[in-house]
């Protein structure tokens, strides 16, 4: 079995966030950028598991610069077998999602995973937008898959409750928390990681038609306002003034 | 203990003078010690226990003696990324640490470096998974920072050896399964043996109430005319070069498991100093609490640039003795005095186990002691500049 598995970088959960060029760009200095973790602890994992379990390959895939190689190796660390990295800035979903549909064309894959969304952007588009271009199925929020070598049985996590779909051929999916669990890399993993081949090529797909115009804050938090226990219509009169809750 | 929010401070960017491998290797050792130390750390210390499945664990991570060539179950790693290993697990806890460089630097380094090829396939490869614990013979109850003055004897005995007198203060002793022990033979010279758990008049009694290093077991060491074969003992080494070497590799791995620990403190000073408000404003906003931290973050950058540099030498083989001690000394000096310093900012908290900081200071009184003393280290250095000798 066959399998590639989109990854892409964010950044540490505790970095500050700013932005620079007029807030439309992510202001990278002094951050420390992870493994997207849906990427990193379902998708990879689970790909994994199943080419233990089958035979087969692992590749892992990224568009972006150089810079994000120590997150590629530490996905060959983890158990992938080799990696591809698509060599331009990830500008946006679109993109990135052409760059890799024609990577995957061009290589023939079983299916091909992603997270469900990246913990920065929260786009979730770039798996739908791959099966769209390559006319594949495109099954989301993937918490569990069975695979018997022809059909894959998933379950979904929908809204309330889970949906059990199968499917037969080829297939994009959409990693959610439950698909595998976190697997930590050992020294080993580490040293073979530098040896396993991570092919550079070159994009195929350019910019597209979305662009960013700005990115701005969500509003800082007000401080707390304390309010004596009698004086209820104050309470009132404020939730509704102020908050507008009620 | 609280939620573990640790982060690492890297004030002078030196994780850019490391590898790719060697921060895969920084990030590994962090999401472990954050998933399967920190959450447990204050329960184990606290009832003085060892937690022993913490060896399996970092075997399987191959933590267990990582520059070990991977043909005896090592990682084949570099001197650096050994040290980021210490490190990042010292930021978890000392005693921890200790059973992974006692492990790696005393007892898979010497077998490694003066064992027989028998000797290294039959320890080695389990010494590495963590399925077989050893520990490290050298310190006597009369011989502590004088080891030269030992008196546990080995006198030939037909085809093979007997073994007698006592060690003290031996990390890992009570749940080892092989001893790597120093001891004079009938010439006088220091020799290496290992002595297996199995082997009679051996036995290994638990240290009691200790205050320092308590998720650490430490014991004694036990030899009542032990036969050793020959084949237990290493044959080439024949002077302190043996165990002065094991503690040289394992000297340099506290110069970087400290500043761990010095992490952990001061990444807690400041993020309780930016939370904590009295007056009506945080700790950190008082000039005083700004100096504690200002030079807190100013020693941790010299340690960790003091560390790199070491692992640089020790990758070229150039690093002395002298320059190693220096960096144990020094390193493990500042995380003393800065676990004492964050203590301080997190006022009454700061003594609670909600906090790392009362764990890390005793166990830090260890770390200032084994090893070479911090007293002894400045003589070496004192010898070395000087080409005095204080000792005779
Ligand atoms: C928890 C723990 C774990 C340990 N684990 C191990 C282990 O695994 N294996 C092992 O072999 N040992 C181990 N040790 C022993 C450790 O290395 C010794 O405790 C250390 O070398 C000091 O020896 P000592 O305790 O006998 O103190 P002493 O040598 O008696 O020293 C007492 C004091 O006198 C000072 N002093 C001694 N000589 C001089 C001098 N010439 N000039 C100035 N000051 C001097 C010292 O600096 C110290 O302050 C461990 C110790 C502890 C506490």
């Amino acid at each position: 079995m066959n399998l590639l598995v989109c990854i892409s970088k964010t950044p540490e959960t505790t970095a500050k966030i700013a932005f620079t060029d007029g807030n439309t760009k992510f202001d990278e200095s002094g951050v420390q950028f992870i493994m997207n973790p849906y990427d990193e602890w379902y998708a990879l994992v689970r790909a994994i598991e199943l080419k233990e379990k089958h035979g087969g390959s692992v590749t892992v895939i990224n568009v972006g610069p150089a810079a994000n190689d120590v997150v590629i190796r530490k996905a060959l660390a983890i158990g992938a077998d080799k990696a591809v990295r698509i060599d331009a800035e990830a500008t946006n979903s679109v993109m990135v999602a052409k760059n890799i549909a024609d990577y995957a064309k061009a290589n023939g894959f079983d299916a091909i995973f992603t997270g469900k969304e990246t913990i920065d952007f929260n786009g979730s588009e770039v798996g739908g937008l791959i099966a769209g271009y390559l006319d594949l199925p495109f099954v989301s929020y993937a918490s569990d898959l069975q695979h018997d070598g022809t059909t894959a049985t998933i379950t979904r996590d929908i809204e309330g409750g889970v949906e059990v779909v199968e499917v037969s051929g080829p297939f994009v999916l959409s990693a959610a928390k439950g698909l595998a669990e976190q697997r930590i890399p050992n020294m080993r993993g580490i040293m073979m990681a530098k040896k396993k081949p991570l092919e550079v090529v070159a994009a195929t797909a350019a910019d597209a038609p979305v662009s960013v115009t700005a990115y701005s804050l969500p509003p800082e938090k007000g401080g707390v306002k304390m309010i004596d226990p009698e004086n209820m219509d104050e309470l009132v009169r404020l939730l509704r003034e102020e908050a507008k809750v009620i | 203990m609280k939620a573990d929010r640790y982060q690492y401070h890297d004030y002078y960017q030196i994780n850019d003078l490391l590898t790719e491998e060697q921060r895969l290797v920084q990030q590994t050792m962090r999401d472990w010690v954050k998933q399967e130390v920190t959450p447990i750390i204050e329960d184990y210390a606290e009832r003085a226990e060892c937690p022993v499945h913490l060896f399996k664990q970092m075997g399987e991570l191959g933590a267990l003696g990582p520059s070990i060539p991977s043909e005896y179950g090592g990682g084949g790693m570099d001197e650096i990324s050994y040290g980021i290993i210490m490190q990042e697990i010292e930021r978890g806890d000392s005693g921890i640490r200790s059973m992974a460089s006692v492990q790696g630097s005393l007892v898979m380094y010497p077998i490694y470096a003066f064992g027989s090829e028998e000797q290294k396939r039959k320890y080695l490869p389990q010494l590495a998974t963590g399925d077989m614990i050893g520990c490290f013979g050298l310190t006597e109850p009369d011989h502590g920072s004088n080891p030269a003055g030992m008196v546990t004897r080995l006198t030939k005995d037909g085809d093979g050896y007997r073994l007698t007198g006592a060690k003290m203060w031996i990390t890992n002793s009570p749940i080892a399964d092989v001893a790597v022990v120093w001891a004079r033979d009938d010439d006088q010279k220091i020799r290496g043996v290992i002595v297996d758990k199995e082997m009679e008049g051996f036995s290994a009694p638990k240290i009691e109430g200790k205050w320092s290093l308590r998720a650490s077991i430490t014991g004694e060491l036990i030899f009542d005319n032990v036969y050793i074969p020959e084949e237990n003992i290493f044959p080439e080494i024949k002077s302190m070069r043996g165990p002065l070497s094991c503690l040289s590799k394992a000297r340099y791995g506290i110069a970087w498991g400290a500043i761990g620990a010095a992490l952990d403190c001061y990444d807690s000073a400041l993020r309780y100093s930016q939370e904590r408000t009295q007056f009506g404003k945080p700790l950190g906003q008082f000039q005083l609490t700004q100096k504690k931290l200002a030079e807190m973050i100013t020693e941790i950058t010299k340690a960790q640039l003091l560390a790199w540099r070491l692992g640089t030498l020790m990758n070229d083989h150039k690093a002395t003795p002298a320059q190693i001690s220096m960096a144990k000394r020094n390193n493990v000096m500042m995380a003393l005095q800065i676990a004492r310093e964050a203590r301080q900012i997190h006022g009454g908290m700061g003594i609670t186990n909600e906090y790392p900081m009362m764990r890390h200071l005793m166990n830090l009184e260890t770390v200032l002691t084994y090893e070479g003393t911090h007293d002894i280290h400045l003589l070496i250095t004192g010898m070395d500049v000087t080409g005095l000798n204080a000792f005779s």
